[in-house]
């Protein structure tokens, strides 16, 4: 028994030596960890969505005088222990072997980093759209085609062969040069139009970042050459309400070329024809004949109606002509019917009764 | 003296098809020679080559007139014709108004003509087309634009106007400055 007492104080020694070592343990744990419980005088303020937390409590001047960092350093660890405390209050989920809090929907509306971007300044069309009120269709992207028997697309891939398919011919237009070629001439169109889109494109950039874009003349007074000068010269000269009439010049001021299409009528060097034969000059002008005289009439719609009526008028006076010796004939068969206009007159009619004898009073 | 771009080339022919039609034709391809048309100071000439030749050796500051004036291109382009056409519209004429005697002299005097004045007119006359007029000796007295068509003639009543005045021979004597 004493053999068994003592084996098992042993074992009881060896336990309490345990316990003692983890309570050691434990107290030098608690030494160095700080407690989970924080006491605050006002209760903090969460929004736990964002991991946030506002404390609201005064500041301990004495304290935060003394020591600054440390007394805020552990100002934040208990109000971090607060927010953390909340979290673990929060339903919890495990996935894949990691325990994860569910948290809420963000309360806190955080200000923007940067400010609010201003609308996009419209371009000149849009502008015009809107002060007509007009709306932009949906078009969709495809479309059926009834000639090719295709689905067509409006833009990008396939379109351009599509159109090349559908378009092999081109009727030469009446009054055309029948030399012309008709397909040069509708890519030079489609050239100039997306050339135009281009410069309207530009144009509006320049518009939106308030940049004067002069339509010619100086365009930069750093590189501009001698011929730049003389064009805004001719084009000021000429910016006047008489188009530069009355403007002097200077002793061998020349004009400057090519601007004629901005500036016309200022150019006093008027473009001459070419001094050509007779014969070439009566050739010119027979075509110029031709080409107004075979102008498509418009359908006058007044003209066409008068030449109705005229013709209706032509062909009535005809069948009244035609018709009137009818009449003629049924007017005498009656006689003097009551409907016949003229009035009787005396003394041809046929008396009743006496015709003769003297009369009576 | 110079020739006329092909712009105003073309708005001359306009006007002149408006009065004579396609025989516009017939003042370039004319037996007789070459004609041709030039522009001095805005107001087009009509003239034989010959005549052309000659003009040509003056300069243009010098020259008044050469050939026959047929009208003046207006500040805003457009064609205006002179009396002075008419002796070139009139053998070509397409639509014609015949006035009666009473009524010339108002015509003359550059008044339009009214539905009382007029003694003939041809069938083909459509509203607002040129038209030459004439008195009933078939003298030509002048060119005008229909006010109405032959068809509305006959309904409309004596005092409406059935042709604007355009240019008459009383202008000779009128306006002898202008006329070139």
């Amino acid at each position: 028994m004493g053999c068994s007492k003592v084996r098992l104080t042993k074992r009881a020694r060896l336990a309490m030596d345990l316990v003692a070592e983890i309570l050691e343990n434990g107290l030098q744990e608690q030494g160095k960890f700080k407690t989970i419980t924080v006491e605050k005088h006002l209760e903090l303020d969460y929004d736990l969505g964002s991991l946030l937390c506002v404390d609201n409590n005064e500041l301990d001047s004495g304290l935060f005088n003394k020591n600054k960092d440390e007394y805020l350093r552990n100002l934040t660890r208990d109000n971090v222990q607060l927010l953390i405390n909340q979290i673990w209050d929060l339903p919890t989920e495990k996935v894949d072997e990691v325990i994860v809090a569910k948290l809420p929907r963000p309360a806190y509306v955080l200000p923007r980093a940067k400010h609010v971007p201003k609308p996009k300044p419209l371009t000149k069309w849009q502008e015009y759209a809107k002060l007509k009120g007009i709306q932009k269709k949906k078009k969709s992207k495809l479309s059926w085609d009834e000639q090719l028997k295709k689905w067509i697309p409006l833009y990008g891939y396939k379109r351009a062969e599509a159109l090349r398919n559908k378009e092999w011919l081109i009727e030469v237009p009446q009054n055309a040069n029948p030399m012309e070629d008709q397909f040069a001439k509708r890519t030079d169109a489609k050239t100039e139009r997306v050339a135009k889109n281009e410069l309207q494109r530009l144009r509006n950039i320049a518009k939106t970042k308030n940049i004067k874009v002069p339509r010619m003349g100086v365009l930069n007074p750093d590189v501009s050459t001698a011929k730049d000068l003389q064009a805004a010269v001719t084009i000021a000269k000429s910016s006047t309400a008489s188009i530069g009439k009355f403007q002097g010049s200077l002793p061998k001021e020349k004009e400057a070329r090519g601007i004629a299409t901005i500036t016309p009528g200022a150019s006093s060097r008027k473009r001459k024809a070419a001094p050509v034969s007779s014969e070439v000059e009566k050739a010119e002008n027979l075509q110029a004949i031709d080409f107004v005289l075979n102008k498509k009439p418009k359908i006058d719609v007044e003209r066409a109606v008068n030449k109705q009526i005229n013709q209706q008028q032509l062909r009535k006076p005809e069948e009244s002509m035609s018709s009137k010796p009818k009449a003629g004939g049924k007017g005498k068969k009656k006689g003097n019917s009551s409907s016949s206009s003229k009035k009787p007159k005396s003394g041809k009619g046929q008396r009743k009764g006496k015709n003769s004898g003297r009369k009576r009073r | 003296m110079k020739r006329l771009s092909e712009e105003r080339t073309k708005i001359l022919f306009e006007k002149l098809s408006k009065y004579i039609g396609a025989n516009v034709k017939l003042l370039i391809e004319r037996p007789d020679g070459l004609y041709c048309f030039r522009e001095q100071k805005d107001r087009v000439y009509y003239m034989s080559e010959k005549i052309f030749k000659l003009a040509s050796t003056l300069p243009p500051t010098q020259l008044v007139s050469a050939g026959t004036c047929f009208g003046k291109f207006t500040k805003t382009n457009k064609f205006r014709l002179h009396i002075t056409a008419l002796a070139y519209l009139a053998p070509y004429a397409q639509c014609k108004i015949w006035l009666k005697p009473s009524a010339e002299q108002q015509f003359l005097y550059g008044n339009h003509v009214a539905k009382s004045g007029l003694g003939r007119i041809s069938e083909n006359a459509e509203k607002y087309s040129g038209v030459l007029v004439y008195n009933m000796a078939d003298l030509p007295l002048g060119f005008g634009v229909c006010a109405r068509s032959m068809s509305e003639c006959k309904l409309s009543d004596p005092l409406a106007t059935i042709c604007f005045h355009q240019a008459d021979i009383g202008e000779y004597i009128r306006s002898e400055d202008d006329l070139l």
